[in-house]
């Protein structure tokens, strides 16, 4: 069996018994990139030398000594490029490590390669990428999922043994589901943005994707914690999340909000997740059904929170400083020139729907409205929590659908981000877990915890995870 | 028909600041292009902006200065526009809970106080533009005032008051030389009685007070010329040309306006306690006017040496803390250089030099070579004057003796002085001072030998 | 929506296929979105944060800028250690 199929606590064992090393290890993923990514194309840069190179001066001792983890196209490392999948930042070299990073080479990683993404993380399905798709590796006719598909994508193939992703309204959860690995979505706030390229600023957070609970928590560890240059971090102690793990989960109350099993729900993956759930009963937790009321809004809310603060947030792409620039015959010329050939269409989208949910007589019955109804769906949950622990969803409607299926219409493919969008919302945090397989494709199980709630949430996933084999399962590529 | 004029002026003040008001990068004026600049303040993707906790004081200080009304929660906004000079293309500003609000300047009232990010600097060639974002970023206060000041000259006092508040209080240096200082103008005119406003006319390019001054009466001048001949007034921004003294339409910025504003996601509001607001009310200054006319009742300073004075609040400070018994000859010294608090002098140092000269220890030539001495190396007087070995001889026995000597070498200066010739003391003394090297007080010298000569004593 | 004009304000140069796709996209996005119309929101405070924070300030210290020719790399156009535009007209 490949290193590369080794998850981060085995390789670590391995690494400091001294069976194996790093640079071993690294070789092997690498020899394994190179075996498979031309037909999953989940990176978009490599750079194989300087992954040997910091795997031969790894230190073995350190938490993350010696693993070679994937970053999605969205967080800057000093030297490297930070496309976030755009035209408009072809040429851009970071001139700073972002703090995940900078944790990351504290805790001795090796800074694998750049995987490919949604076209600054405005995606479903990593078809919105300017470099072209990536594909999902149990079956290369779909998709993988996005905004992190090129992440989810890599630890699915053994293409990393674990990767960063981005999640803004299931960027992680909902790719992770469909290439059946583990994705969570830290508390907003619990994990540092700065560094990262940001889409939406109220609602964006940085998380691991990896190929079990173990990892996660592994990998949480090291990239939680206050950033004095991120004003949103929160200034809270970090536990050693691992603690979570191998706890029984008898007595725990799991939540099943009636609004997410809805006619829209492929009703082989509602029986696959009800599956699971059942599994979890055996185990000793109790099932109680909830309400979360506003469920059927928070799509919309999204599109028009997310869109008006991505609006914003896009603006500094003008050719002036850095990146793409197109000549222009004066200024605005300039800038329409450049972002017009720069944005892709997706991107472009959202950067009006944004701008026109903020212009002036239509702020307050868009923008506005948008974030009251986001006090709701967030009161929403605060209530539910009142009644059960954890709240268990399916993380997607349907598993993984063909590449082309949805890209000619924007609303359905929004659509498939409905059970995910709501967690960042209300800056909960969440887990997607694999929990099976429908028609030969991954399905996940979302476990959504309250604020700073990444025990619990970390407690009840392992406790499934263990008493399954589905992470166990590779693609056969 | 008689028409008043209607003019509210916005200023834009940088404040005094080590760093920015986002990030670290030095404010100084002057450094060599894109030197003070980094990944926030140039806006690089991924980059998170941080509140510079000495831009609000600064900010509520001034606002307490001008009797402003602190808010108790203010809040950042993003202001949306796209412009070269803007790292982001938004502008991180106040828009709907500012830090203050209310206040006045004089008797013109303020409307609000608001803390904002400057933007970039830009230099015009031939067919491009080259900009420098070391500026970008700086802290700036915005300050509001209502559309109350009726004349040109109002404007120019306005101004000018606020300096001098400003930089009495340590907020800013206000120099609009280096743009710490800018001003633009709302100005409108109407019939006199007519309580609703005329269109009013935005001002642009005002590079000095006078220059305000100038293209406020200018363009009062021109709308009211223009109503007179039944012309309508167009609301729009003008461009005031210094040289050739006319304001001319700009360029119409198309939908110029709509800023979008929203709260900025990336900041968290400031909650200003009773107990900050305490802390920051201990560094508030005493208004330059207040402190003038407190100077010249109090220390009895002449007017002239009491503005002087209290130009600088430090230097004033120092003042008010070596004043001592003789405040005037204290304010001699401080005014004999440009900036006491840049010397290595001590208020108790000059109080103590002027307390000596004051008793005789020393004259006042040699208080002249102990300032030196001060200046040079900031050593207390006592112990310049120790080393120097040139504390005064006051003793009368020795000053005695000294005298008689003097008498019995020149008795032809004594017979000079007995014949009524009263300038052959002054020989006589100098000879006293040379016998005593200098170091007799030469008062005492002087009453002694009038005393000897007069009495007849030889 | 006056699609032109909100495109001018975000200054995204569209071409004619752009514009004409985008108009029916768009006006099917704000049909789905309307549905936030049905709740009656009266009463109900708009989220400002995802985090209850407060007073997150930092000290008034001066730390290293990134050298100039860091700085210069990035720039798509530049002279004399100066950012290039087209010529700014007030």
């Amino acid at each position: 069996m490949s290193l590369s199929a080794l998850t981060i606590h085995e390789t670590r064992d391995r690494l400091r018994r001294g069976d194996i090393t790093a640079r071993q290890v690294t070789q092997a993923v690498l020899d394994r990139i190179a075996a498979v990514d031309g037909k999953v194309q989940a990176y978009l840069w490599l750079n194989p030398d300087d992954a040997l190179r910091q795997a031969a001066a790894a230190d073995v001792t350190k938490p993350l000594g010696g693993i070679p983890v994937a970053l999605k196209d969205v967080i800057n490392v000093t030297g490297q490029p930070c496309t976030c999948a755009s035209k408009i930042l072809q040429g851009y070299i970071a001139p700073y490590d972002a703090f995940v990073v900078r944790q990351l080479k504290a805790a001795g990683a090796v800074l694998l390669g750049r995987t490919n993404m949604d076209e600054f993380a405005m995606g479903s399905s990593t078809e919105n990428s300017s470099w072209g798709t990536t594909r999902n590796p149990w079956d290369l006719a779909r998709i993988p999922g996005g905004s992190s598909g090129g992440s989810a994508a890599a630890v699915a193939a053994d293409e990393a043994i674990a990767a960063l992703g981005s999640d803004t309204g299931g960027s992680i959860r909902q790719p992770a589901a469909l290439c059946g690995c583990v994705g969570f979505k830290p508390t907003y706030g619990r994990v540092s943005r700065y560094g990262l390229v940001a889409f939406a600023s109220s609602l964006d957070q940085i998380g691991p994707l990896t190929k079990d609970v173990r990892d996660c928590a592994m990998l949480l560890n090291v990239l939680a914690g206050h950033d004095a240059l991120d004003s949103t971090s929160v200034p809270r102690p970090v536990p050693d999340y691992t603690a979570a793990l191998g706890q029984d989960v008898k007595g725990l109350r799991i939540g099943l909000p009636k609004e997410y099993f809805i006619p829209g729900l492929d009703q082989e993956v509602e029986a696959t997740v009800r599956a699971a759930v059942r599994q979890l009963e055996s185990l000793g937790a109790e099932v109680v059904e909830i309400s979360l009321p506003h469920s059927e809004y928070a799509v919309a809310v999204y599109y028009l929170i997310a869109t008006a603060e991505a609006s914003a947030n896009l603006a500094r792409f003008d050719g002036v400083r850095y990146g793409l620039r197109v000549a222009g015959d004066d200024v605005n010329d300039l800038y329409g020139n450049t972002r017009g050939a720069g944005f892709g269409p997706e991107v472009k989208r959202r950067i009006i729907l944004g701008t026109y949910a903020l212009s002036a007589g239509y702020y307050d019955a868009y923008y506005l409205r948008a974030q009251k109804v986001r006090t709701l769906i967030r009161q929403d949950f605060a209530t539910a929590f009142q009644k059960c622990d954890v709240i268990v969803t399916p993380t997607t409607p349907e598993v993984a659908f063909k590449a082309g299926e949805k890209s000619a219409d924007p609303l359905k493919m929004y659509l498939s981000d409905i059970f995910t969008i709501s967690v960042n919302l209300a800056g909960i945090c969440g887990i997607s877990v694999p929990c099976g397989f429908v028609r030969k494709l991954p399905v996940g199980l979302q476990i959504i915890g309250p604020a700073f709630g990444e025990e619990s949430v970390l407690r009840v996933a392992h406790a499934y995870e263990q008493a399954t084999a589905w992470h166990k399962e590779r693609p056969a590529l | 028909m008689n028409y008043e004029t209607v003019i509210g002026l916005e200023v834009h003040v940088q404040i005094k600041t080590r760093s920015k008001m986002f990030c670290g990068c030095a404010t100084e004026f002057g450094a060599a292009p894109n030197t003070r600049v980094c990944p926030v303040c140039l806006g690089y993707p991924g980059v998170l902006p941080v509140l510079n906790e000495e831009a609000i004081r600064k900010t509520i200080l001034a606002g307490l200065m001008l009797g402003c009304t602190i808010a108790r929660c203010s809040k950042w906004d993003r202001k949306n526009y796209f412009y070269p000079d803007m790292p982001k293309n938004y502008q991180i500003s106040q828009y709907d809970l500012p830090l203050c609000t209310g206040g006045a300047v004089g008797s013109i009232r303020l409307t609000r106080i608001h803390l904002e990010e400057d933007v970039a600097k830009s230099f015009h060639f031939a067919t491009t533009s080259g900009v420098d974002f070391n500026r970008a970023g700086t802290p700036l206060m915005e300050i509001v005032s209502e559309p109350e000041i009726r004349s040109p000259e109002a404007a120019f006092a306005y101004l000018t008051a606020l300096k001098e508040i400003l930089v009495a209080g340590g907020i800013s240096d206000c120099d609009m030389e280096k743009g710490q200082l800018r001003c633009d103008a709302n100005i409108s005119v109407r019939p006199v009685g007519q309580t609703k406003f005329g269109p009013k006319v935005e001002l642009k390019n005002l590079n000095t007070i006078s220059g305000v001054r100038r293209a406020l009466a200018y363009e009062a001048q021109r709308q009211m010329t223009a109503l007179q001949k039944g012309e309508q007034i167009a609301q729009e921004t003008r461009r005031w040309d210094d040289d050739a003294g006319k304001t001319v339409v700009m360029r119409t910025k198309e939908y110029a306006h709509d800023y979008r504003y929203f709260p900025e996601p990336d900041l968290m509001p400031v909650v200003i306690s009773d107990a900050w607001l305490a802390e920051i009310r201990r560094d508030l200054k005493e208004l330059p006017e207040a402190r003038r006319r407190r100077f010249v009742a109090h220390y009895g300073l002449p007017e002239y040496d009491a503005g002087v004075l209290v130009a600088n609040a430090a230097v004033a400070d120092f003042f008010e803390k070596a004043a001592g018994q003789n405040p005037k000859a204290v304010a001699n010294w401080i005014m004999s250089v440009s900036d006491i608090t840049a010397t290595p002098i001590q208020p108790a140092h000059l109080a103590e030099l002027v307390a000596a000269i004051e008793a005789g220890r020393i004259s006042s030539k040699q208080g002249k070579d102990v300032w030196a001495e001060m200046l040079a190396t900031g050593q207390p007087p006592g112990a310049i004057i120790q080393k120097k070995g040139l504390a005064q001889v006051s003793d009368t026995g020795a000053l005695e003796a000294f005298c008689d000597q003097a008498i019995a070498a020149h008795p032809k200066s004594v017979a000079d002085y007995r014949a009524g010739n009263t300038a052959a003391i002054n020989f006589l003394k100098g000879q006293v001072m040379k016998l005593s090297k200098g170091k007799a007080n030469p008062q005492l010298v002087g009453e002694i030998l009038a005393r000897k000569l007069l009495g007849g004593e030889s | 929506m006056d699609l032109a004009h909100v495109a001018h304000l975000a200054r995204l140069h569209l071409t004619d296929a752009e514009m004409a796709q985008f108009a029916a996209q768009l006006k099917d996005i704000l049909g789905y979105v309307a549905k936030l119309n049905e709740l009656d929101v009266t009463g109900v405070e708009p989220t400002a944060h995802a985090t209850p924070l407060t007073n997150v300030l930092r000290a008034d210290e001066v730390r290293p800028s990134l050298p100039t020719a860091v700085v210069m790399q990035n720039a798509p156009a530049q002279d004399r250690d100066l950012f290039l535009v087209p010529k700014i007209v007030e």
